[in-house]
């Protein structure tokens, strides 16, 4: 637990979870605090350490999206607009990000919301998560009112009235409120519900390389923006070069003349100092971008970098297989730009026999494994994940079926092969999945399919579909 | 009436379109390795650098089970990386091995919408280093075909589009013209009978549907070997090629 000094009195300014289920809580005199824990373990607050921690947390959450700001003393925002495709989506980066915190021992609540306002309330005084597109006001609607940032004296003004929830507020009257209690408590409650903009100003860390232009006329047309991206990509790709790094991951930060801000951020498979390359990267998401009434400064941040010595580059034609490698992280850095990175894969074989579990993915830029699956297996090209049930009818117990019925269709049996016995491997433990007998059966139509038999006939076995031949 | 000096004027005419279409022609094309298709396909096998349709007919049409190991033979055969453009993940790798496709070649990117998977073999078709670019497409508008023809004459990467479809209007769209070089149906056919139970190699129905400078046509074929290599039934292989005689019989 910390305390602190506020006039002649000490205040606890942060409890742990131990001491909050001891009864204690923030804002509590520390008198108070001893009576109710005899032995209680008192620590001065250092708030100067507290918010030079915070800044090296917020460097750290840099890696989610480039856009974030320490919000002192407990907060931090992050803009995650334009970057949760990367994660999948807003609820799995916000998953990913609490429980990283968590591992690092730090207790953390998060909200995602349209407006930095209401996410600030919802982390803070609501149930955190993810509050959808267009449900803002719903999800502030209820909260107390002290999830408004508001001062203290008019937040016990406002207690007074009997106005305890953000609902309440809102609903009053607008000009006797601003009369009242000033413009701000306005201010804050058209922030939590989202209809005043609050800008984010950006941590930009002092050691990134940063290429910035500023300009005389606001400008909008995607055509320059694509130009003033390849300029700024040169300057920033001569700055590398000095420092002998190259590029693993750019963001690209806008500031619109109405202070709003944007940002996109692309990432780079192999590290790279190519301007024309790395600005490449950039054009499809250029489009997404709103410019509004045009774009006063723009930034390139080069928020990753790895060391980039020069290369001796082959002649065309004596180094062949050098050049091609080359291309192809570029290639995959563009279609990462376009799908993100882990949608852009290659498979390895695993030792394994289970037709699941038979490929593993590995980055695109693996080197090669050399590894391939035994060769003389009949195997499927395309597989039904999960198996179908199928109903089907063997002439003898270890037969393969002489007619089935998938998807509502009969089909009859012409020519089969089998059983293939596949079990699952002892060291995985051989829950769940028994040992299948797979057959590879032709139709008296011609089509080939894989089907198999989860326990023999005299146990109840039931016919699974599970894949199609050539 | 077939003298000399009009076969010179034809091949001379040839010749001189073959230049005026430019792009996919420099390249030489890539042979099939069975005389019945590669001496009816023009310039003796598939077009390098060209736009080249598959459709699978028969049972689980929309599974495209045998399209996959024709396409990946095709693939397999031509000499570096291949970029595989998929939105659903029913694709078995090892399944493409028994063409010849080596895993270590294939670059895999799984686009999320299916709106997003042209522009993705756009971009592949935009690379020099790479052999071909496979695409499991269901929409494919004659505007964004020509595109990918184009950007394929470009840098001669083959691209190879799959058709699929799970509804059947979407199945429909599968009928519509493209710019692709040539089109291809392929269906199962019955394997040949074993004396013993068991299956055989496989056997397809391969049907050239649609094809620039040479007519639609079909052929019974047995599937990939390991190489990626088709091959002409035994029992049918020694047959005459009707077809051939009648045209002659007919001119």
């Amino acid at each position: 637990m910390t305390v602190h000094t506020v006039g002649s009195r000490r205040i606890v300014r942060a409890a742990c979870a131990a001491a909050q289920e001891a009864g204690l809580h923030v804002g509590m005199a520390l008198a108070q605090a001893q009576a109710l824990v005899p032995n209680l373990h008192v620590v001065d607050a250092t708030p100067d350490e507290d918010e030079a921690s915070l800044r090296d947390l917020a460097r750290w959450a840099i890696g989610y999206s480039p856009v974030v700001a320490p919000d002192p003393p407990d907060g931090l925002w992050i803009d995650i607009a334009g970057v949760a495709h990367l994660f999948g989506s807003e609820e799995e980066l916000l998953a990913d990000l609490t429980s990283r915190l968590m591992r690092q021992g730090i207790a953390a609540k998060a909200a995602v919301a349209d407006a930095p306002g209401a996410a600030w309330a919802v982390a803070r005084y609501g149930a955190g998560g993810v509050v959808p597109t267009g449900r803002t006001v719903d999800a502030v609607a209820t909260l107390s009112i002290r999830a408004l940032r508001i001062a203290a004296d008019k937040l016990s003004a406002l207690h007074r009235l009997g106005i305890e929830r953000v609902g309440q507020l809102a609903a009053m009257p607008r000009a006797p409120l601003v009369r009242r209690f000033g413009r701000d408590v306005a201010l804050r409650l058209d922030q939590a519900l989202g209809h005043a903009f609050e800008p984010i100003t950006p941590l930009i860390p002092k050691e990134a390389p940063t290429a910035s232009c500023a300009f005389a006329e606001p400008i909008g047309r995607i055509e320059d923006l694509k130009a003033v991206v390849l300029r700024l990509a040169g300057d920033l790709c001569r700055q590398l070069e000095r420092r002998g790094e190259g590029a693993r991951r750019l963001d690209l930060l806008f500031q619109r003349v109405d202070q709003k801000s944007a940002c996109l951020r692309v990432g780079t498979a192999r590290v790279n100092r190519d301007p024309a390359h790395l600005a490449k990267l950039f054009d499809e998401r250029l489009q997404t971008i709103d410019p509004g009434f045009g774009i006063e400064e723009i930034a390139l941040v080069a928020s990753k970098v790895e060391p980039l010595t020069e290369t001796q580059v082959q002649a065309r034609g004596l180094g062949d297989q050098e050049a091609s490698e080359a291309d192809m992280g570029q290639l995959v850095d563009r279609l990462a730009a376009r799908i993100g990175m882990r949608k852009v894969y290659r498979l390895a074989p695993v030792q394994s026999l289970v037709p699941e579990r038979m490929a593993r993915r590995i980055p695109a830029l693996a080197p090669p494994t050399g590894s391939v699956w035994p060769e003389n297996l009949p195997r499927p090209t395309r597989l039904l994940d999960p198996p179908e049930l199928v109903v089907a009818t063997a002439l003898l117990p270890d037969h393969p079926p002489r007619f089935f019925v998938w998807r509502r269709i009969r089909h009859t049996v012409g020519k089969a092969d089998g059983p293939e016995r596949i079990t699952p491997e002892w060291w995985n433990g051989n829950k769940g999945s028994a040992a299948r007998d797979y057959y590879r059966v032709e139709t008296e139509q011609g089509g080939r399919f894989w089907i198999f038999r989860d326990a023999p006939t005299a146990e109840g076995g039931r016919w699974w579909m599970h894949g199609f031949f050539a | 009436m077939h003298d000399a000096g009009q076969q010179d004027r034809l091949a001379a005419l040839r010749h001189r379109i073959a230049r005026l279409e430019g792009g996919s022609q420099r390249i030489k094309p890539l042979p099939f390795g069975l005389r019945a298709i590669d001496t009816h396909l023009p310039g003796g096998g598939l077009a390098r650098g060209a736009l080249h349709e598959m459709i699978e007919a028969g049972l689980a049409s929309e599974f495209a089970g045998c399209t996959t190991l024709f396409t990946a033979g095709i693939a397999a055969r031509l000499k570096g990386p291949v970029l595989w453009c998929l939105t659903r993940r029913d694709l078995f790798a090892p399944g493409l091995l028994r063409a010849g496709l080596h895993p270590d070649r294939v670059i895999y990117a799984e686009a999320e919408r299916e709106r997003e998977i042209l522009p993705l073999i756009e971009e592949g078709l935009r690379e020099k280093g790479l052999a071909a670019v496979v695409g499991e497409v269901t929409r494919m508008s004659l505007i964004a075909s020509r595109r990918l023809q184009l950007a394929a004459e470009a840098t001669g990467v083959t691209a190879l589009v799959i058709r699929r479809w799970w509804t059947l209007a979407e199945k429909d769209l599968v009928q519509l013209p493209t710019a692709a070089v040539t089109r291809w149906r392929i269906a199962p056919a019955l394997s040949e009978l074993m004396p013993a139970p068991g299956l055989g190699r496989e056997r397809w129905q391969v049907e050239l549907l649609r094809c620039r400078g040479a007519e639609p046509r079909t052929w019974i074929l047995e599937a990939c070997d390991a190489k990626g290599r088709l091959a002409l039934p035994a029992d049918l292989a020694d047959r005459s090629d009707q077809a051939a005689d009648r045209r002659a019989a007919a001119s």
